[in-house]
């Protein structure tokens, strides 16, 4: 299991260089002359000239590439021009309301899908089949944007059971004690069950837009993988045994069908983590995604590319998870490794 | 069918494309649906500009946040432009966008992939290497930073969105390829004295065709959907120019406040154009290949 592990890890390392690699060529490519661009508007040729030379500018694109590297390594990702703030410290406080939101909106999904998916499965051409399949179509083809405003029109405007879309927390509440960062387990530990019912009720929508985008592709792998088992041998034998169908479906069948799903979910996260901005814009949540956008339109570049470059290690290290996780389930891949 | 008594003729291939079409459509009547919604996005895509009862630029404060009456289909928005005028012209650019990024995706990904496939060694492992790079990232996120690194303008959403969809078609090409290579017909043509890219450009790109003509109206939804999204936060479209994401963009502030009409239409237009380009693309699929019929 341990060299498995240690093999797929070491395949994640190409994976890494590309996008130390990608993420150093974007800021090159920034148009005009990166020195007068990260020198500010205002900037005098003289000033100009000092921060080409503090940035190594002036040296070949391969030394240039190398004391990038160093810099990483160090965990400097450069400072943000319009606060000032170096941008590592920004995404490190920032990237917990991130997390705490897709992984919820993961949730949301699975705890959808994948049943849906299996009742699907087992009632081929019955209403819920068809049920799954224009929730799979109509799930792809919804802006999560859209989605997004729809429900806050609907529950915060129409029917006034969701707070306004600004946040994290109501402002009459101060955030619980930091341990995880995460406001929904951080209020449990400090024992503050309004609080934690604060964050839950500003949570839900956001969550849920998430949670109807990433539906479509798990519903739709597991309604197919589940379709697969369920005319395999060895399903058909544990029927003629006379084990109940419950028993079939759940101990036999899900746990063979659940392994291309988990292997769709590195797919999902990719889309996830992209959706995630887009929901985050909408409802001012102030995560990562909202702080990229705000450098974006301010033209300043710094964490933009911090924000890419943590994006895609993140994105590296779950698919690097998922094939783990995958290896536990199913011992067969740990034999073939 | 009456003529199945007659003696079978051989059909001409267009007269047979277009059998096989109508029992395709026959079946999945879905299809026919899409495409007739196809039909009248192309339509509003060419004709827009020309039809629409307002200007789309033009505003005029006294009707300003109308809700949707017969004079304002869709209501108007906070400077009292026509909701609906905007919409239909919006279609061209948005239009335009995904198409420009499929076909070049097509371009780029298609001949890369395909020589991949052919060539193999080198050319394989870069083309590889290049698709497993651009894998690594979740997909909108680079084209965010690619759009913020080339400069916020149209033609680098267009080419952003091609950039992420690159693997996509370099994977499926070179599969289609990499089969092919060893074929009889690719043989034949090889022991008549052809070279490689003669062999390249007419025997395996013609029979690589199809399989990502079909993968170009698949991925065309989401080509729209990315483009949307990017211009939504701001990149690429600037206001007052009407497009589908900025619209929706411009009118989520006031979708808090009771006035949905702003965002909910363009919104709508993006749902039902990605939403056609999904059917679409699953009824070419069956017709091209109907091994993978779901």
């Amino acid at each position: 299991m341990l060299t498995m592990i240690l093999k797929r890890a070491a395949m994640a390392i190409p994976s890494l260089i590309g996008v130390v690699i990608v993420t150093f060529l974007l800021t090159r490519a920034l148009p005009g002359d990166p020195a007068a661009y990260f020198a500010g508007p205002a900037a005098t040729p003289q000033a100009i000239q000092e921060v080409r030379v503090k940035l190594g500018l002036d040296k070949p694109l391969i030394e240039q590439f190398g004391r990038y590297v160093v810099d990483l390594g160090h965990g400097n990702l450069g400072n943000s021009l319009t606060t000032g703030q170096p941008v590592l410290t920004e995404l490190r406080t920032r990237l917990p309301a991130s997390a705490e939101l897709t992984l919820l909106g993961l949730l949301v999904s699975i705890v959808i899908a994948v049943p849906l998916g299996i009742l699907a499965a087992t009632r081929p051409n019955s209403l819920i089949d068809h049920a799954c399949r224009v929730v799979a179509t109509l799930g792809v083809s919804l802006p999560v944007f859209f989605t997004g405003l729809i429900l806050v029109y609907v529950f915060y405007y129409l029917l006034g059971w969701a707070p306004a879309p600004l946040g994290r927390l109501d402002v009459f509440f101060d955030p619980p004690p930091q341990v995880t960062g995460f406001y929904l387990i951080d209020s449990l530990i400090a024992r503050q069950p309004e609080l934690f019912m604060a964050s839950l009720k500003q949570l839900i929508l956001p969550a849920l837009t998430l949670g109807i985008f990433s539906l479509a592709p798990i519903a739709r792998m597991t309604r197919a993988s589940m379709l697969a088992v369920l005319s395999s041998d060895f399903v058909r034998t544990a029927r003629a045994s006379g084990l109940s169908s419950f028993t079939v479906i759940v101990t036999y069948a899900f746990r063979n069908a659940m392994l291309p799903v988990i292997t769709t979910l590195g797919m999902v996260f990719s889309f996830l983590l992209g959706a995630n901005v887009l929901v985050e814009k909408v409802f001012a949540w102030p995560g990562i995604g909202s702080y990229a956008v705000e450098a974006l339109l301010a033209s300043d570049f710094a964490p933009v590319q911090g924000f890419v470059l943590t994006m895609a290690v993140m994105y590296v290290a779950l698919n690097l998870m998922i094939d783990v996780l995958y290896g536990l389930i199913d011992p067969r891949v740990r034999l073939e490794a | 069918m009456t003529d199945i008594a007659a003696t079978p003729r051989r059909e001409g291939g267009l007269a047979a494309l277009f059998r096989h079409s109508r029992y395709i459509l026959g079946e999945n009547p879905v299809t026919g649906f899409a495409f007739a919604l196809f039909v009248l996005i192309v339509i509003a895509a060419v004709l827009g500009p020309s039809i629409v009862p307002y200007d789309p630029l033009a505003s005029d404060t006294t009707q300003a946040m109308k809700p949707p009456s017969a004079h304002h289909w869709f209501g108007t928005d906070q400077i009292g432009r026509d909701v609906f005028s905007r919409v239909i012209v919006a279609t061209r650019l948005d239009f335009f966008i995904a198409v420009a990024s499929v076909a070049l995706v097509f371009l780029m990904g298609g001949l890369a992939g395909v020589a991949a496939g052919f060539f193999g060694g080198w050319t394989d492992r870069i083309v590889g290497r290049i698709a497993d790079t651009i894998m690594a990232f979740p997909l909108f996120v680079l084209a965010m930073g690619i759009v913020a690194a080339l400069g916020n303008t149209v033609q680098n959403i267009v080419l952003a969105t091609a950039i992420v969809n690159f693997p996509l078609y370099a994977r499926i090409a070179r599969a289609e390829a990499n089969v092919r290579r060893e074929a009889g017909f690719v043989e034949a043509a090889r022991l008549s004295g052809n070279s490689d890219w003669r062999i390249l450009a007419f025997q395996i790109l013609p029979n690589v065709f199809p399989i990502l003509v079909v993968q170009m109206s698949l991925t065309m939804g989401y080509a729209i959907l990315n483009a949307a999204g990017l211009s939504f936060i701001g990149l690429g479209v600037r206001p007052p120019t009407p497009e589908w994401g900025i619209m929706v963009a411009e009118g989520a502030a006031f979708m808090v406040s009771g006035e949905w009409w702003n965002a909910f239409f363009p919104g709508l237009a993006l749902m039902v154009a990605v939403f056609c380009f999904n059917l679409l693309g699953d009824g070419l699929r069956d017709m091209v290949d109907p091994r993978r019929r779901t």
